[in-house]
């Protein structure tokens, strides 16, 4: 069963092209991710999917309705945590609850079962009381999150769920985006520009940059098809001959030699790397060190971008600093 | 379809904010109650001349201010959508299976509650201050034009709202709509006293009528029969509030 089907979405704010012509489907049940760096179009792809943003063109349906044509249809199965905070300060956390819940028409026993529920599940039931606008960043990422699934959607939407929250709190949201999506079967659309987070979530990802996606795969596949995992030896002596050797390997994706130390590109590293040692004592070159990785999302990213994520922003700070020098000269 | 328990949540919500917000309220309030004082202390027994019965300027006053106070409270009401904007709660209304027209009457009708409460207040401290309601139902009918003057500035409010994108805007509105819809009501001065060109742009303000009809029914005097005051409300009303529904609607909450 499909929850989301994206058939070619656009988004055009005055001439400029936020979201370019997106297709993409996910399963009921998924947990897929939209990883790309600052301006990508995550947002306003969720917000288009959430009904908050028309199209400039394309369509897509979210849980089967037509996010245009059945718009009411699309808000009553979906959750949402948008990236920025959504919540009234002068409400305290249950309060904030209970608007949301009557909103979406759940009745006053429904409604305080599942208040006290959701609470606990993000623990802040002994915050309840407190107006939302004493609460702290993370406390108040929690509430939203809790906010955002309080009335059982078959779809959650969560842009950005860690941004700027502290190692140990992002872990423990971590652990409630996979309960509720294991447990409670809900289908979870996730955007982050954090590695780690779309590697430790997601069943599947795409990888979205400048409005399109340019990738998009699990995890896993994404990174073999970078050719394998990652070795690098660390040599002694005359390799010449080792070169030769390595060249002729069918296994050996790439290579690369730089001064003592040599780096491959191999499928199945761990069952490669002692083949590739004895190769070397044959050869008459010895190791040093060997070591192996497999290639983490930002080496997928860098592959299909040309650019790490980080140097992405870096970028994009740039540009930014050069706008707002401009704009103060004058 | 209209929702009604939206309605009611977007209204309770609106009560427990104002409940909460003491300091706004009496920050909206200052402003009303010392017109009321020192134009009152003032000029309080200044006979007003070109009204049809002569009436002390502290009868003359209060209802003027009742209408000042239902003015700044609607359009502020109307407005704090863009409240909402800016601390990201519209997209939390928006973003929820309810139909538009629900939450714009949702919002009205919290928005109308406050203002005739503040308005009902004010009206208390004049008492206070020696002023006199003809009678008990006078002060039901005032009531009811209370009413009309709040929706229809929440929904020229919502309008405004709808049109800008975030509340830098907010002193302009106050400063070049409130203020001139204020003066050109006959809030504080019989209208009769000004240049006619001046008159004719007045006959265009809704608080023209609101202000006369409060008048009308409270100390029983008005440049107009207090009916016709209160159709050329309840027409302002309906279209403000229809304008004010469709171009929220429209908006766009990112
Ligand atoms: N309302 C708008 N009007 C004009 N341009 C917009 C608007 N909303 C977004 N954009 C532009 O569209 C592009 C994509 O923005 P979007 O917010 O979708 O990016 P994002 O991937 O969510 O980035 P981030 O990681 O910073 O949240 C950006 O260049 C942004 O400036
Ligand atoms: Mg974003």
């Amino acid at each position: 069963m499909v929850a989301i089907e994206v058939k070619n979405l656009t988004k055009m704010f005055n001439g400029f092209t936020a979201v370019d012509n997106i297709s993409f489907k996910v399963k009921k049940g998924e947990l897929f991710g939209l990883l790309g760096p600052n301006g990508a179009g995550k947002t306003t792809t969720i917000n288009m999917l959430s009904t908050l943003l028309n199209p400039s063109s394309g369509h897509a349906k979210v849980s089967g309705y037509d996010i245009i044509k059945e718009r009411e249809k699309v808000r009553r199965s979906i959750g949402i945590v948008f990236q920025e905070p959504a919540l009234d300060n002068r409400l305290t956390g249950k309060e904030n609850l209970e608007f949301h819940a009557m909103l979406y028409g759940m009745n006053k026993k429904e409604r305080n079962r599942r208040i006290k529920e959701v609470l606990e599940l993000v623990g802040l039931s002994d915050k309840a009381n407190v107006l939302v606008g004493n609460y702290s960043g993370g406390m108040k990422r929690r509430l939203e999150i809790a906010r955002g699934f309080i009335h059982r959607p078959k779809v959650l939407f969560l842009d950005e769920p860690t941004l700027g929250l502290d190692a140990q709190t992002r872990r423990h949201i971590w652990d409630y985006i996979r309960k509720l999506n294991k447990e409670n079967k809900i289908t979870i659309i996730l955007t982050t520009h954090y590695m780690e987070e779309a590697d430790y979530l997601c069943d599947r990802i795409g990888i979205i940059d400048h409005g399109k996606i340019i990738a998009m795969d699990t995890p896993n596949r994404l990174k073999d098809k970078l050719g394998g995992d990652i070795i690098i030896l660390e040599l002694e002596g005359n390799a010449d001959k080792f070169m030769n050797a390595i060249n002729k390997l069918k296994f050996v994706n790439s290579f690369k030699k730089h001064d003592s130390k040599l780096t491959l590109m191999v499928k199945k590293g761990e069952k490669r790397l002692p083949e590739i040692i004895s190769i070397a004592q044959k050869k008459g070159v010895g190791i040093i060190s060997a070591t192996l990785h497999k290639p983490s999302l930002e080496n997928v990213f860098l592959h299909f971008t040309g650019k790490t994520i980080r140097e992405k922003e870096a970028s994009q700070k740039e540009k930014f600093m050069e706008f707002a020098k401009r704009r103060f000269r004058r | 379809m209209i929702n009604a328990i939206a309605i009611y949540v977007l209204w309770l919500r609106e009560m427990k904010r104002f409940v909460r917000a003491k300091s706004r309220v009496i920050g909206t309030l200052a402003m009303p109650i010392f017109f009321l004082a020192f134009l009152g202390m003032g000029l309080g027994n200044i006979n007003i001349p070109s009204m049809a019965k002569d009436v002390e300027y502290i009868h003359f006053l209060v209802p003027g201010i009742v209408g000042m106070t239902m003015l700044f409270t609607s359009m502020f009401a109307g407005m704090s959508v863009l409240w909402d904007k800016e601390f990201g709660f519209l997209k939390e209304i928006m973003v929820a299976p309810v139909n538009r027209v629900s939450i714009v009457i949702g919002r009205i009708i919290g928005g109308a509650t406050t203002s005739i409460f503040q308005g009902i207040l004010i009206l208390g401290i004049s008492i206070l201050m020696g002023f006199k309601i003809v009678s008990i139902p006078a002060f039901f009918s005032s009531i009811v034009f209370m009413l009309l003057i709040s929706s229809t500035f929440i929904g020229l409010g919502l309008i405004f709202a709808s049109k800008m994108k975030d509340i830098q805007g907010f002193g302009m509105i106050t400063n070049f709509v409130i203020f001139p819809l204020f003066f050109l009501s006959g809030a504080l001065y019989p209208l009769e006293n000004l240049p006619v060109w001046i008159r004719y742009i007045s006959y265009l303000d809704p608080l023209t009528y609101g202000v006369d009809g409060l008048r009308g029914v409270l100390i029983g005097v008005s440049s107009f029969p207090v009916l016709l005051n209160f159709a050329i409300l309840v027409g302002f009303s309906s279209i403000m509030v229809f304008l004010g529904a469709y171009f929220f609607e429209k908006s766009e909450s990112v």
